[in-house]
Formats: C-alpha cells, structure tokens, sequence
C-alpha cells in the first residue's frame, strides 16, 4: 500500500513538472510596436538555413541568431519587408522562404492543388450527368416477350 | 479505354512510390548557393596574421581561386586540413581561408600547428563577409574564376573523393577558359 502511495506521488511529481521550452531568448528592444510585431512576423517567416525545419524564430543554431541580429539591424536602418526579404535571399537563396515565391519554378506547388480539386469536380460532374440508360432499352420487345411466354408455358 | 481506367490507380501508386524512393536518396542538405554566377561581394577586411594589413576582393583576382571557410571551433575543419595542405600545392588554384567568426589567437596558434596552407586568411571575426556569402556553418569552400565570379559553393569537408568528384572537373574546366583567355 504504502508503496503505491510512493508510486503514486512520484508519477504526480513528475507530471506537474512544466516542460521547459527551449527557445532562443534575445533581448532586442524596439522602438516601436510596429516594428517589433515585423521582427517577429519575418523571424517566422524565414527559414534558417542549417536547421532545415525551424525558423528564425526558433532556432538555437548560431547562424539563426546571426540572421536575427542582421534582422534587426535591417529594420532597425528602417529597410522595407520586401527589401529585407530579398536580402535573405540574395544571400540565402529560395530556401529561406518557408512560403516559396510563384515562379515558373514553383506554379505546380502553387497552383497543382487547385487544379487537382478542379479535376476532381469535373469527373465528378461528367458521371453525375452521363445519361441514364435509357427506359425502353430495359422494357422487353414484343418478340422477346412471347419467347418469354412460351418458355413459361413450357413448364 | 475501361480497362486503362480500372489500371490507373495502379499506375498512379507505382508513380507516386517511384518518386518517394527517390526522395529517399537525396540529400536534403544540399543547396545551390545563391551567389553562383554572381560577383565576388565586396569586403574589407583585416588578415588573420596581421591586424593592420587590410584586403579586399580585388586581392583575390586573377587567378582561379578557392576561398575556404574555416576556424578553430569546427572539428570537421581539423579533418579536412591534411587535404587543404595538399591542394595548396596545385599550381593552377590559389587558396585563400575565411577564418569565420573565431578567436585570432586561436586560429593563428592553429596554422602553427597544422601547417599553412592559405596564401592569406581574411580574418572575419564578425561574420561579416560569411553573411555575404551565404555561409551557414564552416567548413565551406567556394571556388572563384579569374573574373571574380563565384562558379561552386560545397559545404562541407573535402577530402581526396570529394575533390576528384566535385572540384577537379571545374577546375580543369576554369583552366580552360582561362587559357582560352575567355
């Protein structure tokens, strides 16, 4: 019983515990709100380059904190979104952007669902609308019915 | 037609896992760098030998060039540097380091040790010029023509395969414009 107990509260402690997130803290201060909420915005936006599935945001990586202190001093020089976003990719490449460019490149990740769902509601359509066979094919002739009733007759 | 209908499925799932096996072997750490074709980015940067001698890309034009992005933090720097110290030898190349965001007293004492094989190492403590480049971790090495473009970029160590499979190729190639004085 006692043991039980122990079990008990060792499996109550350990779950109360509150997992520790591990994200990068830095201390940028901003001198407005606007820019601050850009900061954050672009730091989700942009990928890091050695971390492949983290952004800016949060990645530990150095390069990442690199990236974002360049960041800040971009928009701390008063640059555009556009602007800095460009700068990443001159730098960085496509790859940087979690949400890619439309290019020539990328028309099929950008425009292959929509053209897909638009497939689907054409097959959809044409097999809602092929014609029912129609009722006179499935009504016997006058020929057959006879045969039908002397084959009848028969038993 | 009808029958072509009922093997399409088939056909799209032997597709889709053809494409899938093929994802298996890629490796999704290898990006084209976004400088290839491009211009040298301008710098002006002190040496790693000499804190009051300042170079820029102009110092690294003429000749076919390979500017390796190295410091003393990286322990995969340590196993390529038998092969730079090789490569250095190659009368048709130049080789010239990017000490990336280290300690200068570190990376000197470093070259002591291990033998130099740069012509010069750009001392950037900052990480400046590496953001120009793109550079996201060391080593790295980029290969330069004789018009100051950037024609490769490869991350990571090279050792004797990496080099007959990815540079030797470009090298002879860039040898040959050069000669042909393209």
């Amino acid at each position: 019983m006692r043991l039980i107990s122990i079990l008990l509260l060792t499996l109550v402690f350990a779950f109360s515990v509150n997992p520790v997130k591990a994200s990068p803290v830095d201390t940028y201060e901003f001198n407005d709100e606007v820019t601050k909420i850009r900061f954050q915005a672009l730091t989700k936006e942009l990928r890091c380059p050695k971390c492949q599935n983290q952004n800016l945001a949060d990645s530990n990586s150095p390069i990442a904190a690199d990236l974002r202190k360049e960041l800040y001093e971009l928009l701390q020089q008063g640059k555009a979104d556009s602007e800095i976003v460009n700068f990443m990719v001159d730098r960085y490449g496509e790859f940087v952007l979690y949400r890619p460019r439309v290019s020539s490149l990328t028309y099929i990740l950008w425009f292959g669902p929509i053209v897909l769902i638009l497939l689907g509601f054409i097959v959809v359509i044409v097999i809602v609308r092929r014609k029912p066979v129609a009722k006179s094919d499935l009504v016997l002739s006058k020929e057959q019915q006879d045969k039908l009733k002397n084959f009848l007759n028969d038993k | 037609m009808g029958s072509f209908i009922r093997f399409l499925p088939l056909i799209l799932v032997i597709a889709l896992g053809v494409v899938l096996y093929r994802g298996l072997s890629l490796n999704p750490q290898d990006m084209p760098s976004a400088l290839v074709g491009k211009t040298m980015p301008a710098f002006a940067l002190k040496t790693l030998k000499d804190n009051g001698q300042v170079v820029t890309q102009v110092d690294l034009l003429g000749d076919i060039v390979l500017v390796n992005v190295w410091a003393t933090w990286c322990p995969t720097c340590k196993y390529e540097h038998p092969y730079l110290v090789d490569i250095a030898k190659d009368p048709q190349v130049k080789l010239y380091g990017l000490n990336y965001k280290d300690d200068r007293a570190a990376a000197q004492q470093w070259l002591k040790n291990y033998d130099d094989p740069y012509v010069f190492s750009i001392f950037d403590e900052e990480g400046t010029l590496g953001l120009d480049l793109g550079v996201y971790g060391a080593p790295e090495t980029f290969v330069i023509d004789h018009h100051g473009i950037i024609r490769k970029r490869f991350a990571g160590a090279i050792d004797t395969r990496v080099w007959r499979r990815e540079f030797e190729p470009l090298i002879a190639q860039l040898v040959e414009e050069k000669n042909q004085g393209k």
